[in-house]
């Protein structure tokens, strides 16, 4: 079925106020997408990286976990572009979950007013942030000490 | 597409035309994923380091291999949903439309069946447990 140019389209996000509800769906939808493609390809090399052996596993650490004190200048860029990536899945995982968690609540059928639905969507960029600088803040104790 | 009662009027339309499967599919796959990722998270926070032999280890051992298996099939699923209401709501020509789907279908089901043998390859064989 071939679309009528003729029939209405509803107004896209330049015409509308931005608001904690509105991103917090947005966000939603971004988030989902970086995690189906970025976060699932470093979970798959990942597991594929245990089963190839200690090599295999000890190169995909090099690269996302820690470059090493013998790393050359483009070896530690690489080693920290896969770190922003690695910190920006993380946190599309948190908004991801506590979204995904407002959305199953409003399916039960509660929030619909217009207070909690503004107070919830502060709630979710709240708890992922905060989730997000908790796991950053282990792993850089763990892996980037000293 | 009917024009006898509410239901015959609505059955049909929307642009992935079965929309109640879908909906109803994406939320079990969202618990499923709930359930399987906050399992992961605790069962790596849980693990004394993440050296190649503890790591190795833990993968190899039937409770953890099973639900990673679950994991991966349920997260591509969800995935697939997922990205299906983007591509439907951005792709506007059919032709484009169709190509991306297929891409879609080819990438989730590639890369569940990827992770999958993984992880059952190296439960099977992998590190001494």
């Amino acid at each position: 079925m071939a679309q009528n140019p003729n029939r209405p389209i509803s107004p896209h996000l330049q015409i509308y106020r931005w608001g904690p509800h509105m991103a917090v769906s947005i966000f939603h939808r971004a988030t989902g997408f970086v995690m189906a493609t970025a976060g699932m390809l470093t979970l798959l090399w990942w597991l594929a990286s245990i089963a190839g052996g200690p090599e295999s596993y000890a190169a995909f650490q090099s690269y996302v976990v820690s470059a090493g004190e013998e790393a050359t200048g483009i070896q530690v860029a690489i080693n920290w572009f896969f770190r922003l990536l690695a910190l920006g899945v993380t946190y599309s995982f948190f908004q991801h979950m506590f979204s995904g968690i407002r959305h199953l609540l409003m399916d039960l059928g509660a929030g619909y007013e217009l207070k909690t639905v503004r107070t919830w969507s502060i709630a979710v960029y709240i708890a992922a942030l905060t989730a997000t600088a908790l796991v950053a803040m282990l792993v850089a104790a763990r892996f980037m000490g000293a | 597409m009917g024009n006898g009662t509410k239901l015959g009027r609505v059955r049909g339309l929307g642009s992935a035309k079965h929309g109640g499967k879908h909906w109803l599919d994406q939320r079990l796959t969202a618990v499923g994923n709930l359930l399987l990722t906050t399992w992961l998270v605790l069962s790596l926070l849980w693990l004394p380091n993440f050296d190649y032999e503890t790591v190795a280890a833990w993968l190899a051992q039937p409770s953890v291999a099973v639900p990673m298996i679950l994991m991966l099939a349920n997260i591509f699923w969800h995935v697939r949903l997922g990205l299906q209401v983007l591509i439907e709501d951005y792709v506007h020509d059919e032709g484009n439309k169709f190509a991306t789907l297929t891409l879609l279908n080819f990438y989730v089901i590639g890369a569940a069946a990827f992770g999958i043998f993984m992880v059952a390859k190296h439960a099977f064989t992998g590190a001494p447990a």
